[in-house]
């Protein structure tokens, strides 16, 4: 699903990613872990184009990131195929990113209307049954500032699952919760995850990482130091650096 | 609890019943106040210069009545071009293309660095400048000529002037609002899929409006009292009505006074206009909607002298109101 070959990346003369390499398959899920300023939060915004990258292959199902392959030259993509590719892609983000002057209900239909052209009935019909699905079916009319973080987050989440994405990206998306709060978002996520989501989810949450996550990535300064099953890379690290990481914070 | 056992006094659950702090400063501002407004009201009264009954006379002169209409007329045009403008000019000068940005900084930069009054005689002297203004294929043919001078009457001379130049100003305020927006919301909007045109309009826009309507209403009514300048180019709007009609009866400060009652009654309908704007983009934004004019004035007179903080968080009135809908 998501193939990346040498992915460089730099910011003025500050290189945020130096050369990764990974691959995620169809229905996997890959908890990517490290200290701050590793290149996570780069990296997967990399994958929907937020971020343009400088060296590399990156792709999509298939679809290079941001280009156009034709006779062994690269096309930049236009502004609205950027978009279509996008629409693919579920992002959620740390400080969930609500719109703030529309309700949860529709935060979850602007979308869906605007960009595939949904039938209001029919958006909404679907919307209603994504807040329920993340346990918020009494706060279709509330405001975000109405509504706890862990409940932000969650409609959150079914805004992005309205456009039915194929892959789901999760950057840091428990990190600005209170410690109660964090558990009704990873329920959710732990929903999404048996039902066969494709995830790639920046996190610090190891629990989550150890049983929910096939595979568990462990970034530092611009690489992967250290990658594997998650319950093999948390019990016995293998370098240095990952073994550091985790005594901080295990 | 228990009878006969020393506990906690039973007066611990009730509300505490203190001596409120006493506040004499506001006593002492309020009668120098008062007194001033007394005196100031006595002498417009009894100073027969003010020629009260002129005032009565003219006010609903049809003159003056047709010049109130004019300025209004003069106010929507010239607002809506520089809103307009406004809009597209701050667009322009976030765009990541240096000659669109360029262009649009270059009209501010000329706008705002000439007077307006300049400005407005330009406009008046434009056939000076251009006997004929073709609308065609730029160094090609062209398919409609207007003789300037007959195009530009009194009335595009001074929506053109104020409307062109409002939009050098207009458009900082709508920059102003878009960069207020959290970036988080465009990033939030594009991964959904969102072209950049639909999430601006969608997303950055309605909420840059919180920000951009206080201003705007500033320059709305800024805008009411500088059509005025139409004085200089013998355009019949209020000013120069009644300029026309107290050259001709010497009656210069009851005539001054009817249409500063006019002016005044204008702005006082755009107050209300702009806050009803503003509670509609509040949507979202608090949790309470903010009070009505009326609701703050009953707050107002009954908390003279008290702690307004007492009754609400921040003085919002959060239990007078409901929730937003």
């Amino acid at each position: 699903m998501v193939k990346a070959e040498g992915v460089h990346k730099r910011f003025g003369r500050l290189e945020v990613l130096c050369g990764i390499t990974l691959e995620v398959g169809r229905g996997e899920v890959m908890c990517v872990i490290g200290p701050s300023g590793s290149g996570k939060s780069t990296f997967l915004r990399a994958i929907n184009h937020l971020e343009k990258i400088n060296s590399g292959r990156l792709s999509v199902d298939g679809d290079l990131v941001g280009y156009r392959e034709q006779g062994g030259k690269l096309h930049e993509l236009r502004d609205s195929d950027v978009a279509r590719r996008r629409a693919e892609i579920g992002m959620v983000f740390q400080r969930f990113n609500l719109f703030p002057h529309k309700t949860a209900l529709e935060n979850v239909i602007e979308a869906p209307r605007l960009v595939r052209g949904v039938p209001k009935a029919q958006a909404i019909e679907e919307a209603t049954a994504l807040l329920e699905r993340v346990g918020l079916a009494d706060k279709l009319e509330s405001y975000p500032s109405q509504l706890s973080g862990g409940q932000q987050q969650r409609v959150a989440i079914a805004r992005a699952l309205a456009m039915k994405p194929k892959l789901m990206l999760f950057d840091e998306p428990t990190s600005a919760l209170d410690p109660e709060l964090v558990g009704d978002v990873l329920d959710v996520m732990r929903g999404l995850a048996a039902d066969g989501m494709t995830m790639i989810v920046v996190t610090h949450e190891m629990g989550f990482a150890r049983e929910v996550a096939d595979k568990l990535v462990f970034m530092d300064g611009g690489v992967i130091v250290e990658s594997g099953d998650p319950r093999e890379v948390l019990a016995n690290p293998r370098h240095e650096r990952t073994k550091l990481f985790l005594s901080k914070v295990l | 609890m228990a009878t006969g056992l020393p506990g906690p006094p039973q007066t611990a659950a009730d509300d505490i019943e203190a001596v409120p702090v006493r506040h004499p400063g506001r006593w002492v501002a309020a009668v120098v106040v008062l007194v001033v407004a007394v005196a100031m009201g006595r002498s417009m009264a009894t100073n027969p210069n003010f020629g009260w009954g002129h005032v009565g006379h003219y006010l609903f002169d049809s003159r003056i009545l047709h010049g109130a209409l004019v300025t209004i007329e003069l106010t929507v045009a010239a607002q809506a071009i520089g809103i307009v403008l406004g809009v597209l000019l701050a667009v322009m000068r976030l765009s990541p293309n240096p000659l669109v940005a360029g262009g649009s900084w270059l009209y501010v930069w000329f706008f705002r660095g000439t007077p307006v009054l300049v400005q407005v005689l330009f406009w008046y002297n434009i056939a000076a400048l251009y006997r004929t203004i073709a609308l065609g294929i730029p160094f090609g043919p062209a398919f409609v000529h207007i003789n300037a001078n007959t195009a530009i009457t009194g009335f595009m001379t001074v929506v053109l002037a104020l409307g062109l130049n409002e939009g050098a100003y207009m458009s900082e305020i709508v920059r102003a609002g878009i960069i207020s927006v959290d970036e988080g919301q465009q990033e939030a909007a594009l991964s959904l899929g969102m072209t950049r045109l639909q999430t601006m309009r969608r997303i950055v826009l309605p909420q840059a409006m919180r920000v951009i309507i206080p201003p705007t209403g500033n320059e709305t009514i800024g805008m009411l009292k500088t059509t005025s300048l139409a004085y200089v180019v013998a355009y019949t709007e209020l000013t120069t009505t009644a300029s026309n009609i107290y050259s001709a009866n010497f009656e210069t400060i009851p005539l001054l006074i009817v249409i500063s009652i006019w002016y005044l009654a204008l702005t006082s309908v755009l107050y209300v206009g702009q806050y009803y704007l503003e509670r509609h983009y509040a949507r979202g934004a608090s949790r309470e909607l903010p009070p009505t004019p009326l609701q703050k004035l009953r707050r107002g007179v009954f908390t003279f002298g008290h702690d307004p903080v007492a009754l609400g968080p921040l003085g919002t009135g959060a239990h007078h109101e409901g929730v937003v809908p």
